[in-house]
């Protein structure tokens, strides 16, 4: 029993192609991909038991979590690192260096199992030391702190490049006007460097959003480990990796747009760039 | 210096004025570079001075020592009768001891640089408010009123809510006298503040720094455009390599300078 489907387009095959062969092997190819109709695979996808849509939803939830709270974590070990290697003394500095170095040298991968397994490890280790319990770290923590430590060592040279853009008499002139360190770099700093280093920092976090893939090597349920998942007791490993993917991309779009927005409202000082071609 | 029946020209500094700034055998080194080599000035309330000198005598650094934005080697600085109290850091260089007291005493001088230096995030209203607010703790809506007249003042009125980079030279330098003009300073502070623009645009600023000056506000002038220095300053001082070459009413300095180099320093530039 043949559907009707394959037949047909083994038939269009056969009008384009001249040789018969190769128009057999591609009804075969079609045959073996079209099992899994539309309705099929909208079966699949659909968000309500026993569809693993809303599986695939779940681990998207937790990867966008992890992705906002790593980035989060980075600005703020990037900011303050720029600014003890710009500003701090030079035993600062040299552990700043230390710390981008190490970092921005060792696969991610590697940092990822490294940091969580002896990280945790390590955590319990001195709490059964001093006398306390051992805790259960929860893989959202891990992982937050794990990513957000490695965007930090990147974060860190993205605004210290930015800070150095800034022109230095606007500095000069908070400082002549009698701003304390914290005011000025609230008031100008920050504001400042921004358009410097939006384009870096948009990177970061699109980056970040991918990263979240490598912590279901460590078992954290996200977008990734949920796909494996769905396709492993499905069988359907095109269909829901394919989801993945549409998932990751639409992510990486909506990312685009609002950042888009950010960097406009960063710019705003700033005349357009277009007219001076 | 102004007679009874003529309007003053000049507003002159009363002898019993109370002196805002006072600078003591001032020394600055760069690294090996002797900048300043014992240098003193003093400015009453009411007086303006102008420094005037070649490239390379040392005036800007002069001037940016007042308010510590370059930091002495060695010698006194009290404005408003304030010594701004100085240590050795661990490098041995000299820095301010007391970070809350330095911020304080430059809330009150009014600086106005070369390069215009405005915050370039903030529109012009932003930029005249910003300080008031955040340094100075006055209410937004107080400041924006205060803002508003400031830039009525120097002719910017309808230009509040614009950023700096769409502005010119002169526009930008005005808003910046506006915004040093907003911490009601007790010194005004102006470091060759028409060198960077063009010449057309040279006689917008210097007829707000003029007015200033006519009404009598307490200014330190480094500036290279003699003309307006003779006009305007009620006391000039020439530096030379570093020292006060010579240094008198305005009158006296550039109608019968003493000094062989202040001499052929006014032909070059005369």
């Amino acid at each position: 029993m043949v559907s009707s489907r394959p037949v047909h387009a083994s038939l269009l095959l056969a009008e384009t192609s001249s040789s018969p062969g190769a128009s057999h092997l591609g009804a075969k190819l079609i045959e073996a991909l079209l099992p899994a109709s539309a309705a099929g695979i909208i079966e699949l996808l659909s968000p309500v038991p026993p569809g693993w849509g809303g599986t695939l939803l779940l681990g998207l939830l937790h990867s966008i979590e992890i992705a906002v709270g790593a980035t989060c974590v980075g600005l703020l070990i990037g900011t303050c690192g720029a600014y003890g290697k710009l500003y701090g003394g030079p035993v600062v500095r040299d552990l700043l260096a230390v710390y981008t170095t190490v970092v921005r040298a060792v696969p991610e991968l590697v940092l990822i199992l490294l940091l969580y397994y002896a990280g945790t490890d390590l955590i319990n280790q001195l709490l059964t030391a001093m006398g306390y319990q051992r805790i259960d770290i929860s893989g959202l923590a891990a992982g937050i702190a794990v990513l957000g430590f490695v965007q930090g060592a990147y974060s860190t040279e993205v605004i210290r490049g930015a800070i150095l853009a800034i022109p230095q008499g606007q500095i000069e002139a908070a400082r002549a006007y009698g701003m304390s360190p914290g005011l000025l770099l609230r008031r100008i700093t920050l504001p400042a460097m921004l358009p410097f280093a939006i384009p870096g920092l948009a990177n970061l976090w699109l980056i970040a959003t991918k990263d979240t893939a490598l912590l279901a090597v460590v078992g954290f349920f996200e977008l990734a480990l949920a796909t494996r998942q769905a396709a492993g007791v499905t069988k359907a490993y095109f269909t829901f990796y394919v989801a993945a993917g549409a998932l990751y991309l639409m992510l990486s779009l909506f990312s685009n747009l609002i950042l888009g927005r950010i960097e406009a409202w960063s710019r705003r000082g700033m005349p357009s760039i277009k007219e001076a071609r | 210096m102004a007679s009874a029946t003529a309007p003053a020209l000049k507003h002159t500094a009363q002898d019993g004025a109370a002196e805002a700034i006072h600078v003591e055998n001032l020394h600055k080194k760069f690294g090996q570079l002797h900048v300043l080599k014992g240098v003193s000035l003093s400015a009453r309330d009411g007086e303006v001075i102008a420094i005037i000198g070649g490239s390379g005598s040392g005036k800007s650094t002069l001037l940016r020592c007042i308010n510590c934005l370059e930091n002495p080697t060695s010698g006194i600085i009290r404005v408003n009768g304030e010594e701004i109290k100085l240590k050795a850091d661990s490098h041995g260089h000299t820095v301010p001891a007391d970070r809350r007291q330095i911020e304080r005493i430059r809330s009150k001088l009014g600086m106005v640089f070369q390069n215009f230096n405005l915050w370039s995030h903030m529109t012009l209203i932003e930029n005249v408010i910003e300080v008031p607010v955040h340094v100075l703790g006055v209410k937004r809506d107080e400041a924006i009123a205060q803002a508003e007249k400031l830039l009525a003042r120097v002719g910017l009125a309808e230009k509040r809510d614009v950023y700096p980079a769409y502005l010119s030279g002169g526009q930008q330098q005005r808003a910046a006298i506006a915004r040093a003009l907003a911490i009601n300073p007790r010194v005004m502070l102006f470091d060759e503040p028409t060198s960077a623009l063009d010449p057309e645009l040279v006689g917008e600023v210097l007829k707000v720094i003029g007015d200033l000056a006519r009404e009598g506000r307490t200014m330190v002038l480094v500036t290279h455009e003699m003309k307006f220095a003779r006009e305007v300053a009620t006391h000039v001082v020439y530096l030379y390599n570093g020292l006060v070459e010579e240094e008198g009413p305005p009158e006296q300095i550039f109608g019968a300078p003493k000094s062989e180099r202040l001499k052929q320093f006014i032909r070059n530039i005369g």
